[in-house]
């Protein structure tokens, strides 16, 4: 295991501070179980989520750089960050940056005028929640420190579109043996079952849930969603395990929506993976922030001796 | 006579709900054929879409299956299509699976499974036909005015 991410920026992001915040709440629970450190950015900005993204492009490179940049003043080389969306623009941002000189213009000109320094690519590694449990501990890390194994619990993982998509921003993936696949994730399921749970085969782990569209398009999201629940089920998954707070909300959110608008009742339990290992390191179900979400996940808790 | 007609999405939609409900013995009697038909339902979706986008389907391969080609066709200046790629890779998945040993006790829940991923296909493509925009807010990154360059709107800050 590398020592490199002992300790690493932290960049939470807005959904962190929100309704993602039992995401925030166990990322920093687990860290600390593990023996590891986090150290949040200094008045970190918004990455440019996919309303800037959207809009111009440049200026999401422009705002994720500016994060990036403050990792670096602060003398850090590694950025973690739990949120797919926010991992997905810092690494948007550092692929532009490479890439295109038009993008390193603007970003060069903006941080000028914004009064900080020039973010240049290649200065700050972006690396997910998952990849920094994975790369700092590992999974015989991880199994030698379980105190409340997972056994018995059959598990969904589900990753969502913005950790593996597109694919050439992601160039450490698909890089051969230990490295993540972009068409089949597995560190979820290769943490996940060290700590003793059973994992499923699940066909839409990288599937769309109509995240986006979750407010503008209510039906299309639920339809999808329900699709993504009712396949977990059928595929024995007591619980959907997620990674990103946009994908958990919706699930949470649509589960619901599903049984008021179609009729049709889902009973599989949505936790963050970070809830999961924290409770298999033998945390509380509160110190991993379950009673922040807003599914209800107490009965199969309680089932399963979690807490 | 057999009806020729391309069947509409609630017709496919009937399909998949009778594949994924099926009994086990009806599946696993019928086993390459289910196979073979959800791979043929993945390819009438996405020619619904390229036909409605004004395109020529393609009769072309990826990987011997016309299924993949006509991904790759509708994700043709369409990012966003990368969306449901994992999708349709997964139907040629379950169907090599029950292809390869139709005899396998798995094969019902193969085949169960195959037809859930198709039904998450079918949802997504319609809801690109409502909603062309779907899938281009989140992953793939596309702008949304494409004729306005962002360089010179990041200028005039």
């Amino acid at each position: 295991m590398s020592g490199k991410y002992k300790k690493v920026a932290y960049y939470p992001g807005c959904a962190l501070e929100g309704t993602g915040h039992a995401y925030n709440r166990s990322t920093k629970a687990l860290g600390k179980a593990l023996g590891l450190e986090i150290a949040e950015l200094d008045n970190w900005n918004c990455c440019g989520a996919m309303e800037v993204k959207n809009i111009d492009p440049k200026l999401q490179t422009y705002l994720s750089a500016r994060n990036l940049s403050i990792a670096e003043d602060m003398g850090f080389d590694t950025v973690m960050a739990p949120c797919n969306g926010c991992y997905h623009n810092l690494k948007k941002a550092e692929y532009d940056l490479k890439n295109d000189e038009a993008s390193r213009e603007v970003n060069a000109r903006l941080s000028s005028k914004a009064g900080h320094a020039t973010y240049e690519a290649g200065k700050v590694e972006t690396i997910h929640a998952l990849d920094w449990i994975k790369r700092a501990i590992g999974e015989d890390g991880l199994k030698a420190r379980v105190k409340n194994s997972l056994k018995g619990l059959k598990v969904a993982n589900y990753y969502g579109c913005m950790y593996t998509r597109p694919r050439h921003i992601f160039p450490e993936k698909d890089a051969g043996p230990g490295s993540e696949s972009t068409s089949k994730p597995h560190f979820m399921d290769d943490l996940l079952a060290a700590a003793g749970a059973e994992n499923v085969e699940y066909p839409l782990k990288t599937a769309c849930c109509g995240g986006a569209h979750t407010l503008s398009d209510s039906d299309t999201s639920t339809k999808l969603v329900l699709n993504l629940l009712t396949t977990a089920e059928a595929c024995g998954a007591d619980v959907i395990a997620t990674e990103c707070p946009t994908c958990h909300t919706g699930l949470e959110m649509h589960q619901v929506r599903a049984e008021k608008v179609l009729g049709r009742r889902t009973s599989v339990k949505i936790l963050y993976f970070t809830q999961l290992l924290g409770m298999a390191l033998g945390l509380s179900p509160r110190k991993v922030g379950v009673h922040e979400n807003m599914s209800d996940s107490s009965d199969l808790i309680r089932a399963k001796r979690l807490g | 006579m057999a009806d020729l007609r391309t069947p509409s999405f609630d017709e496919i939609a009937a399909r998949i709900d009778a594949l994924a409900a099926a009994p086990a013995d009806a599946l696993q009697s019928r086993a390459e054929e289910c196979a073979d038909e959800l791979l043929a339902l993945g390819e009438t979706i996405l020619e619904t879409w390229l036909i409605a986008r004004g395109d020529m389907p393609t009769a072309g391969t990826v990987e011997g299956f016309r299924l993949l080609a006509l991904h790759r066709q509708g994700a043709r200046g369409e990012p966003s299509f990368n969306a449901c790629r994992e999708t349709c890779r997964e139907i040629v998945y379950y169907r090599n699976l029950v292809r390869l040993d139709p005899a396998d006790p798995d094969t019902p829940r193969r085949l169960q499974l195959g037809a859930m991923v198709a039904r998450h296909l079918l949802l997504f493509i319609s809801g690109k036909l409502e909603v062309a925009g779907l899938g281009e807010f989140c992953c793939s990154a596309r702008p949304l005015h494409q004729n306005e360059a962002p360089a010179q709107r990041a200028e005039s800050m």
